[in-house]
This record gives structure tokens, sequence and C-alpha cells, in this order.
């Protein structure tokens, strides 16, 4: 018998009983759906987080100075010289605080960060018009500054900035850059700032000493070494106090996001496979139902020369038409689903494509197992017994 | 098929079941044979044999001793797949309570033994609409069982047993479950049929129905008691 022939035998029988038939698929409807929806969500979250984390790098080193004890912050030269650890190929000592920026009649609370030329490596920070701070700046303590693309326009609107003055604190600055658009990330908006040059900055900020320093290493490899050489370089300059400074890894909290992640889904595919079990467990219930209602129905053909092949093709693909229909809904259900929240709440969906196309085999492997056991009983049912049954 | 050898050829037919440990024999046994063309009525009272016997005969059981030629094959030393390709082209079954599936049309439950047979959607289509068209259902081809009534439904299980031409079409009561005059209307069907080439073997209690047949053999506890022609 062809296969064709029995496609339509299994969906004719299917059709005639609708509701019960789409019962059954419901555990399965609800199985694949909730996976698809879920397993979105938690991709769609996922990459928003990388994403932003790639955003500061992956082989930097963020060194917070908190000051414990007798030494209670680094000069920035001594952090310069932190540059002499073996696998760091460039550092970004950074003092920074906020302060009023004016510009005619114009008032903003802006962060102003002192910084040294290598900051334009290191945090991957480029002016779009205008030049980036040199060492001279420093030097000589120049007051000019580079200006981000927030900060310029709500000081100058759409008038180029470059060249033109801007009082911080009072103070007149120069502006000689115009950085380019970043965008967020974690630590907030990278466009509303000043950077000016960190011996004007320890002046301008009445601070002493460097806050936070950014490190690249030469590769995203060496994070971890070069961090426990930071550390006990760092030490030993704060008498090994405590809580004296902190040193963040974006590697290590991308292993961290990327590892809860990793749970995440594994819990996920857990609850996805119990689901989808239970529906296998009630595909099976109700085809050995049908096959004990349909004993004479077997019996039939068997009379009229259905072979034990034909009467298994025929629960088989039944069982196996009822759960792949069912996966078929619940994919359309869980795209669908998926599609809406992310297109009317607040989370960052991205539809599983892949969970799309495991979750649908997956359900007519299902179909295939948990029929096996009724379709294999129906065929072994021997003619004269199942057309005595009434 | 040559017409030198029978039809059907039982010999020491034996076949027990059984029951609470004891065994029961239903069948001892017997010997006949059955040639192409014939009318033979199977006779007895129930718990006779006689379906037992029947079961036998359509290849849906397999006895415990002795020897079954259909067609001059054993049918003792066939698989289970063989069996369902023998019943289903050389047996024609016509059953006492109908046996259609209900939730088929007569046009679809006629071609269900084509469809075991791998005919084409034409060709089982074309074959089982001339099979109603003999028994003067063409009108009701795409109605359910359940909207015909019982003489018909007998009609369209006629109609299923013979679509294929198998040589025997084995009826197991066929009036059983009919009025007196429906149930004359399918035995008039059945004679036709006989006449236009049929082998026919008809399992009744009833004499009456017995004796429209050319052949009479009865059967009681198991045995074969008499065995004669009839001169209708």
């Amino acid at each position: 018998m062809k296969l064709f022939q029995s496609m339509r035998m299994a969906l004719k029988s299917i059709y005639s009983s609708k509701v019960r038939a789409f019962l059954t698929m419901l555990g399965i409807i609800i199985g694949v759906s909730s996976v698809i929806i879920l397993v979105s969500v938690g991709q769609g979250t996922t990459s928003q987080i990388t994403e932003q984390l790639n955003g500061l790098g992956t082989n930097q080193l963020t060194v917070n100075i908190t000051g414990r004890g007798a030494t209670t912050s680094l000069t920035y030269e001594e952090a310069l010289a932190l540059g002499d650890i073996e696998g760091i190929e460039n550092v970004a000592p950074v003092i920074s605080g906020n302060v009023t920026a004016k510009h005619n009649t114009e008032n903003v609370s802006v962060t102003v960060e002192g910084i040294t030329p290598s900051y334009e490596d290191v945090k991957d920070f480029h002016v779009q018009s205008g030049r980036f701070l040199l060492d001279i700046d420093t030097e000589y303590r120049q007051k000019v500054a580079l200006i981000g693309t927030g900060t310029a326009e709500d000081l100058f609107g759409t008038d180029d900035p470059v060249g033109q003055k801007v009082q911080l604190n009072g103070i007149s600055y120069k502006i000689v850059g115009l950085l380019e658009a970043k965008g967020s990330s974690l630590s907030g908006s990278n466009d509303d700032i000043l950077l000016i040059p960190i011996a004007t900055a320890e002046r301008q900020l009445k601070s002493k000493g460097v806050r936070s320093i950014t490190i690249a290493t030469t590769s995203a490899d060496t994070v971890a070494t070069v961090k426990d050489k930071l550390e006990s370089t760092l030490d030993a300059k704060f008498n090994y106090a405590d809580n004296a400074f902190s040193v963040f890894d974006s590697q290590e909290m991308l292993e961290t996001v990327n590892s809860t992640t990793a749970t995440l889904s594994m819990a996920l595919a857990g609850i996805a496979g119990i689901s989808l079990f239970v529906g296998g467990i009630g595909i099976m219930n109700i085809m050995i139902v049908s096959v004990n209602e349909r004993t004479r129905e077997i019996g039939i053909r068997k009379a009229i020369g259905a072979k034990k092949l034909d009467i298994l093709a025929q629960f088989m693909i039944e069982s196996i038409v009822l759960s792949g229909l069912g996966g078929v809904i619940g994919v359309g259900i869980g795209v669908a689903g998926s599609w809406l929240l992310g297109k009317y709440t607040s989370l960052t969906v991205s539809i599983a494509w892949d969970m799309v196309l495991i979750s649908f085999v997956f359900s007519l492997l299902i179909g295939v197992i948990f029929g096996m056991m009724p379709a294999n009983k129906a065929a072994r049912l021997r003619p004269i017994h199942a057309l005595r049954n009434e | 098929m040559s017409a030198s050898t029978p039809l059907i050829q039982v010999q020491n037919m034996t076949h027990g079941y059984n029951m609470a440990g004891e065994t029961m024999t239903v069948l001892k046994n017997l010997s006949f044979t059955i040639d192409f063309g014939e009318f033979v009525a199977i006779i007895g009272p129930s718990g006779s044999g006689k379906s037992t016997l029947m079961n036998m005969l359509g290849c849906l059981d397999v006895s415990d001793e002795g020897s079954y030629l259909l067609d001059g094959q054993e049918v003792r030393k066939l698989s289970d797949n063989k069996l369902a390709v023998i019943r289903n082209e050389k047996i024609g079954f016509i059953f006492q309570n109908f046996n259609l599936l209900p939730k088929l049309s007569a046009v679809e439950n006629v071609e269900l033994p084509l469809i075991y047979r791998g005919l084409s959607h034409r060709e089982r289509r074309e074959t089982a609409q001339q099979a109603l068209l003999k028994v003067g259902l063409e009108e009701r081809m795409h109605h359910r069982p359940s909207e015909l009534s019982g003489g018909q439904q007998q009609r369209v299980a006629i109609a299923r047993a013979m679509a294929g031409s198998p040589p025997i079409l084995l009826a197991d009561e066929p009036t059983g479950a009919l009025d007196t005059r429906t149930g004359q209307e399918v035995m008039q069907m059945i004679r036709e049929l006989n006449e236009q080439g049929h082998t026919i073997i008809l399992i009744t209690h009833d004499l009456e129905i017995a004796k429209q047949a050319k052949r009479i053999i009865r059967i009681q506890d198991g045995n074969l008691v008499e065995d004669r022609r009839n001169a209708r």
C-alpha cells in the first residue's frame, strides 16, 4: 500500500474525530510553542547582554581605585608604569568627575574624564573631526577638550563644536575634536562626555591621582594572567590593604553570563523535554484507546487482505500525523507568540529558528516512539479475534 | 487454475480450542472437496463448528491438523502475510452483520480490498463503481453505511466481496440480520453471482436458505454428517 494512501487514511480518521485529535495534540502544541517562546526570549536577552559586554571590549581590564590605608591613590605616572607588566599593551588612566559645562546661555551637567592619548586605542574612541589629545597637551596642562556627540548637540545644536570655547565650572576650554558617536553600554551613555588632558583634569577636578585605569592586554586570551599580575603589583603598592582597588574583567563577566545562559537553556530544554514527553504519553494513551475501539475495523481490514505491515503503517502514520500536526500548530503559535512579545513588550526576542526545527523534529519523533506500541498491538491482532469483537 | 484439481480440498481437518485448561475439539477429521463454480451450503446448529470451519476456509485461522489445499496450495504452511494475500485475492467475505467501515462511504468500502491489492486510485474507483452498479446501488455510492438500510448495506458488502473478482465468495449467515423479503433479495443476488461463475460457500443454520444451494454439507458436533446434492 502506498504511503500517500496511508496518509490520506490517517488524516481522514483524525478528521472524523476532530475534538479528540485536538485534545490529543494539545500536550505537543503547548510543549513546542512554550519551548520556542521561552528560548526566543532567552536568546534575545542573552544576545542583548553579550552585545553590551562586547561593547566594553573583550581584551580589557578596568581597575577602579578606591584607596585604603596609607596610600590612597595612584598618580598617573604610577598608573602609566603599570604598562611595563608583561602582556599589557596599553594603559589608559582616567580621572573623572562631573562639571557644569556652559556655552553662551546653554548649561549642562556633564561627565569629564581626564585622559592620556592612549585612551584613543584602549577605549576605541576616535574623533570624527578635529584632532585627538596629544602628549604635549598633558605636558603643558593645556585647556583643550574633546566633546561627545550628545554633549555637542546639547551645547552647540547643529553648529560645528570644533574650535569653539566651552566653560567648565567657569574655566574656559577650547574644543579641539568631536568624538564619534558610540551609543550606550552597561556604564551608560558614551556620548554625553567631555575629555580633557589628565594633568589638566587633576587641577580642574581638584582630584589627586587616578580613580580608574583601563588596560588593554595584547590579546583576549592573556586577560586572566595579566589580571593576576596586575593584582599582585597593585597589592604591593597599596600595602596589601583590603578593598583598595578592584579589577573588572569584561571577559570574565561574559563567561559568567554565558554559563548562566547555558544553565538556563539546559533548564528550558529540560522543561521542554518533560512537556513533550507528557504530550507523547497523551498520544500513546489515545492511540491505545483508538486501537481498542477499532478492533473490529482492524479485523475487517485484515479479513479483506490487509497485511501486518499495512495495519502497523496505518496506526504509526496516524500517530506521527497527530504529533506532527501538533508540532506544526505548536511552531505556529510559538513563532507568532515570540513575534508578538517582541513587538508589544519591552522584551528583546530573537526567534530561535534552530529550536523551531529541533522541536518540530522532536514532536515527530514522539509520534514514532509513542505510536510504536499501540500500532504494534493493532498489527498483531488476529483477524478472527478482532472480527468477533463487538 | 486448472479444472482438474478441485478449488478446495480439505483432508482430515481437526481443530480444537483451549477452554479452561481443557481442549475442546470443534472440528473432527473433516474431509471434502469443492470444485470451481459450485454453490455449497454448510449447515449446522450453533456450536456445531461451522463458524470455525468458515474461519479455516476463509484463511482467517489455520487448523491444528489435517491439510487444506486452496487452488492446489497448502494453506497451513503459509505465513501470515501470504494468508493476507490469499484472503485478498481469492476470497470475498460476506458477513452476517455486514462489517462495513462506518466512517467510509459505500464506494470507499468497496475500494478497500483493492487498496490492499495495490491498485491505483482511478482503477479502484472504476472497479468499485462497476461492482456497486451490479448490486444496483449506483445511486447510493457516496452514502455512509448508517445512511443505508440493512439490505442495502449487505449489497454494499456483496459488492466489496466481489469487487476484486475472487474465485470464492464466502457468505456467513448473509441473511441473518435481514427480514425475510430483503433476505430473499440478497439470496437471489447470490444465486445470480453463482450463475455468473463464482464459487459460493454459504454458511447458515437455516435449512430454507440452505435449500437454495446446489449442494448441502451438514456439520454436527464437529463431524460431517451429510453431503448431498440438492435437487432444486
